[in-house]
């Protein structure tokens, strides 16, 4: 996907469908990880809860597919070239398994209900159907991985959130300003930029989004 | 990428209150994460540990069984409705349809070998599939109140039941205190000892106990609570006759009925006057509301749960259709959180092969008090 672009082209800024996806995802998926716990331990508050996480959890899935697409036609800005390789790795591996989870929970989720033989409802009236038969092994398994998967997405999210605010506050590199922001017409005015980074914002891919 | 070390100069002059605060925004985070999960709190009563709870006062844990309303049986037959329930709730199962259910009788109590003549309460679940792709899923009991009013008084009620490990048998001055605390246990305690009891489940009355709002297509909102009456005659089983009726008299008694024919009840529905309470589900609403009458469950067959089809359904009340929602009843939202805790435990049971009696492949013990 990459060769598209010659590396000096390379963007600085994820495109704005990025961006837009990843802030309202990130809003969305925080909030579907503490709803479920919330709604697992409240004698009171389940039934409200459970009816904001099913739909909510399918919302998410609809919109991972859009962002994995966007993701893989338009190449993301490089990190900086002085990170060391374990962070460069550690980056990788986690942004791709943030993705898998992003996929994985809501679907486990779906079809944990299929296996369990809850009507999968979205909304008062509209069910999705069933995509695994209604069986007590089946159940036993999905419930077990919504459980420990939601759990390990939490943490690498707590991850990816000091890893972020890390290079924001303490690298002060070119990272979180590429989520952050698209590229900015009059650089020299935006919000500071590290002294030494030349304004080559032109290669932001906004364009072709 | 132009060469350019931003890091440099900010990682050796200001490192340590960025990392500080990062540490503690990220710390926050999952501090709440762990308050709300309830980690940091074991006082706080959950659904786990109100499950917990029942687990204890069942005395041991059935591997595989519903950890209240262990012994009961799977059922299968129709809900026909008149046409009267229409202008109550747009539940399509009200239109004179004919809706199939998968549904389930039972005693209470959380062992699976319980004696079927001891079991003061007898229930009915229903899981009904509307032609329109929705589903209503009922738990009724026999009794027509609950024994009190909030959540915290039946977890302490079922602490104060709980066995004694050194005497076997719930402590007399636990019992003692948990009815000083709550005198609203009276009404159903004098129930408990003074209705009578019925020969069969074929006669007996189930009651959904909590208050629901039926919602019809205009828009009007009414709060009811509903029964299922039986039409089979009542006939009434004295003491003696039950401590000498053989343990699973109840599933020997409908099988023989089923084999003659069908089990019919009245779904009769109870309309509320402004003022009812609707949050209180040990308070009944006084006998003159108006009641209707509006369609019949037919049970036609039986299978034993282990291989039966209710095996595998949580009966959470609050798996309703469009035109019916649950009431600001604190019960029913409780009730919803911990039969999934049940349910998971128990489907977990099986998945890890815990639970041979409870599928089959091993014969259960007779039953025994
Ligand atoms: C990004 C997607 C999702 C995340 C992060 C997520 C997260 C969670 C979490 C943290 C829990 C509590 C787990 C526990 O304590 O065991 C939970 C429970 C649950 N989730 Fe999800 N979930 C997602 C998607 C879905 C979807 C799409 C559905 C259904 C359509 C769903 C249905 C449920 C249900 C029914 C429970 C409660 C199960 C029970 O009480 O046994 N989830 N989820
Ligand atoms: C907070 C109060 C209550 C608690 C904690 C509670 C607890 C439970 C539990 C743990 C189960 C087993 C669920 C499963 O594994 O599927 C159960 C089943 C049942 N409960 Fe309750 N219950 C409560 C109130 C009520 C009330 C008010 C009624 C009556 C309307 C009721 C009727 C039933 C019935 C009929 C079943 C058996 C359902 C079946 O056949 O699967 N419960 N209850």
């Amino acid at each position: 996907m990459n060769d598209l672009h010659p590396a000096r082209l390379a963007p600085r800024h994820f495109n704005l469908t990025a961006r837009v996806l990843h802030w309202s995802m990130a809003l969305a998926i925080l909030a579907m990880l503490f709803v479920g716990i919330g709604m697992v331990t409240s004698l009171s508050l389940r039934p409200t809860l459970v009816s904001l996480h099913r739909p909510l959890g399918i919302a998410i899935l609809l919109l991972a597919i859009v962002r994995l697409v966007n993701r893989l036609r338009h190449r993301p800005p490089p990190l900086p070239a002085d990170l060391p390789r374990v962070q460069v790795l550690a980056a990788k591996a986690s942004h791709w398994l943030l993705y898998a989870l992003m996929f994985a929970m809501p679907l486990i989720g779906w079809s944990m209900l299929s296996a369990g033989g809850y009507p999968v409802t979205m909304f008062k009236g509209f069910n999705l159907p069933p995509i695994v038969p209604h069986d007590a092994t089946v159940y036993a398994a999905l419930r077990g991985a919504h459980t420990w998967l939601a759990l390990l997405l939490f943490a690498t999210v707590l991850l990816h959130l000091a890893a972020a605010l890390f290079h924001a506050w303490v690298r002060r590199d070119e990272v979180f300003p590429s989520m952050a922001r698209g590229a900015s017409p009059t650089p020299a005015s935006a919000a500071p930029e590290p002294a030494g980074v030349s304004p080559r914002d032109s290669g932001d891919n906004d364009a072709d989004s | 990428m132009p060469v350019n070390d931003p890091a440099d100069a900010p990682m050796t002059r200001h490192r340590w209150p960025a990392l500080l605060a990062i540490a503690l925004i990220v710390g926050g985070v999952a501090l709440a994460f762990g308050w709300i999960a309830g980690w940091l709190t074991p006082g706080r009563l959950t659904p786990q540990r109100f499950t917990n709870a029942i687990e204890s006062g069942n005395g041991q844990i059935y591997r595989g069984y519903r950890r209240a309303h262990a012994k009961g049986v799977c059922v299968a037959g129709y809900f026909e409705g008149n046409g009267q329930g229409v202008a109550l709730s747009s539940a399509r199962l009200f239109a004179p349809v004919r809706t199939p259910f998968a549904g389930r009788l039972s005693i209470a109590g959380g062992s699976p070998y319980g004696l079927d003549g001891k079991a003061r309460v007898r229930s009915m679940a229903l899981e009904l599939n509307s032609d329109d792709g929705q589903q209503w899923r009922m738990a009724m009991n026999s009794f027509p109140f609950f024994g009190v009013s909030t959540v915290s008084a039946f977890y302490e009620q079922t602490r104060a039941n709980t066995p004694d490990p050194a005497t076997g048998k719930p402590d007399p001055a636990k019992q003692a205190a948990f009815l000083r605390a709550h005198p609203e246990f009276a009404r159903f305690a004098s129930w408990a000892k003074s209705a009578p009891w019925s020969t069969s489940w074929a006669n007996t009355t189930f009651n959904g106990v909590n208050a629901f709002r039926f919602i019809n297509a205009r828009g009007d909102v009414r709060n009811v609570r509903w029964s299922m009456q039986p039409q089979a005659a009542f006939a009434a089983m004295t003491a003696e006759q039950r401590a000498a009726a053989d343990g699973n008299f109840l599933s020997e008694d409908l099988q023989a009925r089923l084999a003659r024919a069908p089990l019919r009840w009245d779904m009769v529905v109870t309309l509320a006057q402004p003022g009812d309470p609707t949050a209180d589900p040990a308070q009944p609403w006084p006998e003159d509301r108006q009641h209707v009458t509006v369609g019949t469950v037919v049970i036609e067959s039986s299978t034993p749960q282990a291989n039966g089809a209710c095996r595998d359904i949580n009966y959470d009340p609050l798996v309703l259709p469009t035109g019916v929602q649950g009431s600001d009843d604190p019960i029913l939202a409780a009730r919803s959180a911990v039969y999934s805790v049940s349910f998971n435990r128990r489907e977990h049971d099986i998945a890890s092969g815990k639970a041979d009696t409870a599928v089959g492949k091993t014969a259960a013990p007779e039953a025994r008090p």
